[in-house]
């Protein structure tokens, strides 16, 4: 099937094709050219099927054009180009690239590091301490490695209160005594602290005396060994007695006290952390410029060291303004690292607000328009999973949280991410086929 | 995005100040343009004249986003995604949400392809006045068999105009499917170190955007998208591999962050938009379905927060669904705009004087959360949206935007009379603002009623508490 054509026959037939990178090849004249062998070359499809060959072709074409002195101009690798465009087929070979990228270089400030529980090193009685903070990165990331890896604390209330459902099946038993929920928590649920509220101490509520309540801090603290927050009812008025009181029976051994806020007596709990030893958590409310301040009064007005302060930066659930707890908390974080000493402290997230989330608690979906919102008992604990989960990686060390269930994710993918789990490793390469 | 201040915006724009954009100087647009919220086709002479078209071009590619933005799928569902400027959501905005793909294999009866692609379809959730929705269908060549993946392909296809994902490795397999999504512009699902010739060919043939893949290997993922870069492939999509557990997840999380801090700190060559598989929780010998589901949407979590621009799951539990919807909208909610809606009284449904009149905040989460719990429930009524800046009714209370005075303000202003409007003269208020009962009574000389603390529980109080006795 040898045919005849003409070199401006071919350009002709390339020119047809809407293809730029030809355009500078401009060959004229009437030198003959052989195309025998390659199949019929005046088909623009065949010669787009023909690929790398046409490449080659093309290649000759300028050569023969060069030697005839047309105005082509081009070389030989240039005349690849051209022709590479003309075909489906592009590549030839891979182009290699090396993959990098710098470290953060302006996470110059690290995080203060901060331990809560006095074992009998420190004259206290807990089995071990817990330490937060210490970071000189983002969690997780690969500027330099998170020294302290996240931890757990799990509720305790001094008195029986309304759960959902799906918490408290878990704690039903032990609601009645303090004690036994510490030790639940502890025992069964892997908590690496407690938190004891003091909720029945509200005036509101059962106004317990701050003398009486301090008494269940006894309690729990005898119960278990590892370290405890303790917090009030969350009644400006009556919390800095009842702290002050509590911290007096826990003296010595470094519990958190939860919290001192802008609006209430804070100078009277960073006394009391003082005097008997504990450390204080400062806690505003989804407002970098408050958290600044109180870290501020906290530091220079009640002389708090900084290695006794944790934040709380306040945890609003999913669904709910965890968009604005989520940034609060990475924007705290960054310009820590970044050496506003004002921030440079552990975070702590009151991740049981997430049960406040009606996606976690309710029957149904109120809305008839919506899809069946599935069984509540298993929506509830991924509401705090994934709550707790996002300010993890926004910044915060420590949790504070109800669902046995919560627990056991949040601290498996927290040290996932920090390191410490080491499992079979699973061939992903063929997830394509798997059987699910 | 190269510039990032108006005045270097500005030096491309006719500087006329004609208005036609709406802003009236060509300086406000520019800022408009530095915060994404205009494009250069919203100033009509620099689009229109032709001496502008040399700084057109220079002006778009100065604005083009630093990770580049690719559209999956035709039509009003094509998920766009990519297009990002900053490693913080803070510091403008995320634009594009992940998108989430559900799987369908190919070796499923027909029937069962057809009710999980409605399943996927039909899902909603509404929340903050619109529907959250689920983003495509990623069909998987579980069988290997051409024919078998096309009457799959085919068969999604028909059922849904989701866009869709073709998963393979094999590019006969992958050109079958092609075949039968003709024009749907799917996304090409994978081009590896061993067949990227075939796929990368495919890809330019059909002109869709495609998927280069390497497990744990940045170098070959970097070199692919190089390769595919020079031969004029620019819709690509990174997948460095989502390993389930254990060091190879960790590793997976930072190939993630040094991608995009990579792509964002301006290297071209690996700035595309990231494809992450929480799938593969379900290859991780995670026996009780339950848990598997949770580690899947533990997975989607990280990867929503941590740079995923698109993801294909497997559980379509509303436990797994739901929070990852949410999680998704939380992290992609613009900072910058206030979600509010005007302060006014509105009807839901059709009231009359005998409809109960209840008011809440103008905070759009509050409004619409209130407002969707009760046209729901099919009561007719009156709904105030006191202005209370944009903040909801608990943390307005506490800050002082939501009192009796506001209130009656609100009333006011919108023209509306208790003492004609409705024959009951009664307003039914938040739970959470209780306190404000009293000076309610006293300001609108109204009798006041407190209502539960979730409007979700207001259709069983009105059983119990309305018409008011
Ligand atoms: C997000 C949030 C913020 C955001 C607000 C964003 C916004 N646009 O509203 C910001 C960061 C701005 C903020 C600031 C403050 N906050 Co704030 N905030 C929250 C948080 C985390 C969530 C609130 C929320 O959005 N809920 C969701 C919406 C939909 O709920 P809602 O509006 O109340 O609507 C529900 C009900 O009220 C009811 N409902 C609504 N309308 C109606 C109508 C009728 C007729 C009925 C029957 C029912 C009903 O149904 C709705 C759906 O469930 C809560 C803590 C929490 N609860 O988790 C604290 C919280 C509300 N904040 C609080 C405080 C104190 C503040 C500040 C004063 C803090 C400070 N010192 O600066 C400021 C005040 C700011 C201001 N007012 O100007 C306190 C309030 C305490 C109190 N009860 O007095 C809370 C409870 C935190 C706490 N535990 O201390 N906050
Ligand atoms: S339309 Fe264009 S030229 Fe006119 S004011 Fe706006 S930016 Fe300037």
């Amino acid at each position: 099937m040898a045919k005849k054509m003409k070199l401006t026959d071919i350009t002709n037939m390339f020119s047809g094709m809407d293809i730029e990178a030809l355009e500078g090849v401009t060959i004229e004249g009437d030198i003959e050219l052989d195309l025998g062998g390659l199949g019929g070359g005046s088909d623009p499809m065949l010669a787009a099927a023909l690929g790398q060959e046409s490449a080659v072709l093309a290649q000759h074409f300028a050569r023969i054009a060069g030697m005839f002195g047309y105005p082509v101009g081009i070389g030989g690798p240039a005349a690849a180009a051209p022709a590479a465009a003309l075909a489906a087929p592009k590549f030839k070979d891979l182009i290699p690239a090396k993959f990098d990228v710098a470290n953060m270089a302006d996470w110059a400030t690290p995080i203060q590091e901060v331990r809560i529980g006095n074992t009998s090193a420190d004259g206290g009685s807990r089995g071990k301490a817990v330490h937060v903070g210490g970071e000189k990165a983002l969690p997780f990331y690969f500027d330099a490695d998170m020294p302290n890896r996240n931890q757990v604390t799990i509720d305790v209330f001094d008195m029986r209160i309304g759960l959902a459902k799906a918490v408290k099946q878990n704690y039903d038993e032990v609601m009645d005594s303090p004690g036994e929920w510490a030790k639940k928590n502890v025992e069964q649920f892997n908590a690496d602290m407690i938190t004891i509220h003091l909720i029945s101490t509200d005036p509101l509520i059962k106004d317990t005396p701050a003398k009486e309540a301090a008494k269940t801090v006894e309690e729990v603290l005898q119960a278990v060994d590892v370290p405890i927050a303790i917090g009030g009812s969350g009644n400006p008025q009556k919390d800095p007695e009842v702290l002050a009181k509590a911290a007096e029976v826990a003296e010595g051994e470094r519990c958190l006290l939860a919290s001192a806020s802008l609006n209430l007596d804070y100078a009277a709990i960073a006394e009391a952390a003082l005097k008997y030893d504990h450390d204080v958590l400062s806690w505003t409310q989804l407002d970098m410029n408050s958290q600044k301040e109180l870290n501020r009064k906290l530091m220079k007005q009640c002389n708090v060291p900084r290695e006794r302060i944790i934040m709380d930066p306040t945890t609003a659930a999913l669904g709910y303004g965890l968009d604005y707890a989520y940034t609060n908390m990475e924007r705290i974080r960054l310009a820590a690292l970044m050496g506003d000493d004002e921030l440079t402290f552990p975070m702590s997230s009151g991740t049981t607000n997430a049960w406040g989330a009606r996606e976690s608690w309710m029957v149904g979906s109120p809305l008839k328009e919506d899809s069946d919102w599935g069984p509540r008992e298993y929506r509830g604990p991924i509401w705090e999973i994934v709550t707790g989960l996002s300010l993890a990686l926004a910044g915060n060390d420590l949790f504070m949280m109800m669902h046995p269930t919560s627990v056991a994710f949040l601290k498996k993918a927290t040290q996932t991410l920090f390191g410490s789990i080491d499992e079979e490793p699973v061939d992903i390469s063929n997830w394509i086929a798997a059987e699910v | 995005m190269k510039i990032n201040s108006p005045l270097q915006a500005y030096k491309y724009l006719p500087q006329t100040n004609c208005g036609e954009c709406g802003e009236p100087t060509c300086m406000a647009f520019a800022s408009k343009l530095i915060d994404r919220s205009f494009k250069t086709a919203d100033c009509p002479p620099l689009v229109k004249e032709k001496k502008f078209a040399k700084k057109l071009a220079e002006l778009e590619g100065l604005l083009a986003p630093e990770i580049r933005e690719v559209i999956i799928g035709v039509g009003e569902k094509a998920a766009k995604i990519g297009g990002d400027d900053v490693l913080y959501r803070h510091k403008l905005t995320f634009f594009n949400k992940t998108k989430m793909f559900f799987d369908v294999a190919d070796n499923m009866d027909e029937a069962a392809i057809v009710e999980r692609v409605k399943q996927i379809a039909d899902f909603r959730k509404f929340y903050v006045g619109n529907y959250l929705l689920l983003d495509g269908i990623a069909v998987r060549a579980a069988s290997g068999d051409p024919a078998k993946f096309a009457a799959a392909v085919k068969k999604v296809g028909e059922t849904t105009d989701l866009p869709l994902i073709l998963c393979s490795f094999d590019p006969a397999v992958l050109k079958a499917g092609l075949e039968a999504a003709k024009d749907k512009n799917p996304l090409l699902y994978a081009a590896n170190k061993d067949n990227w010739k075939e796929v990368g060919e495919l890809a330019l043939e059909y002109k869709v955007p495609v998927v280069v893949s390497a497990i744990n290997d940045l170098d070959t993922l970097k070199t692919l998208a190089k390769t595919f870069a020079d031969a004029g492939i620019q819709d690509i999509v990174l997948d460095p591999g989502t390993v389930p557990v254990g060091k190879g997840l960790k590793n997976t999380f930072t190939n993630f962050l040094k991608i995009r801090r990579a792509g964002i700190d301006g290297d071209v060559e690996i700035a595309y938009p990231i494809l992450a598989l929480p799938f593969t929780a379900w290859m991780a010998g995670i026996e009780d379905p339950v848990n598997a589901s949770y580690w899947e949407t533990v997975m989607a979590s990280m990867f929503t927060i941590r740079y995923g621009d698109i993801m294909i799951l497997h559980s379509m539990e509303p436990y797994a669904v739901l929070p990852e919807m949410h999680l998704v909208d939380t992290i992609y909610t613009d900072p910058r705009t206030p979600v509010a809606v005007d302060g006014a009284m509105y009807k839901v449904g059709s009231p009359t004087a005998d409809s109960p009149v209840f008011f809440t905040t103008n905070f759009a989460l509050t409004y619409y959360t209130v407002e969707s719990d009760i046209a729901s429930n099919g009561i007719d009524c009156w709904l105030l949206a006191v202005d209370t800046d944009g903040i909801g009714v608990e943390a307005a209370v506490a800050g002082g935007q939501l009192t009796a005075d506001k209130v009656k303000d609100a009333f006011d202003k919108s023209d509306f009379d208790l003492k004609k409007d409705v024959n009951h003269n009664t307003v039914i208020i938040p739970g959470l603002s209780a306190r404000l009962q009293g000076d309610l009574e006293d300001s609108l000389s109204a009798s006041i009623k407190v209502g539960p603390m979730d409007s979700g529980r207001i259709p069983g109080w009105m059983e119990k508490n309305w018409p008011a006795k």
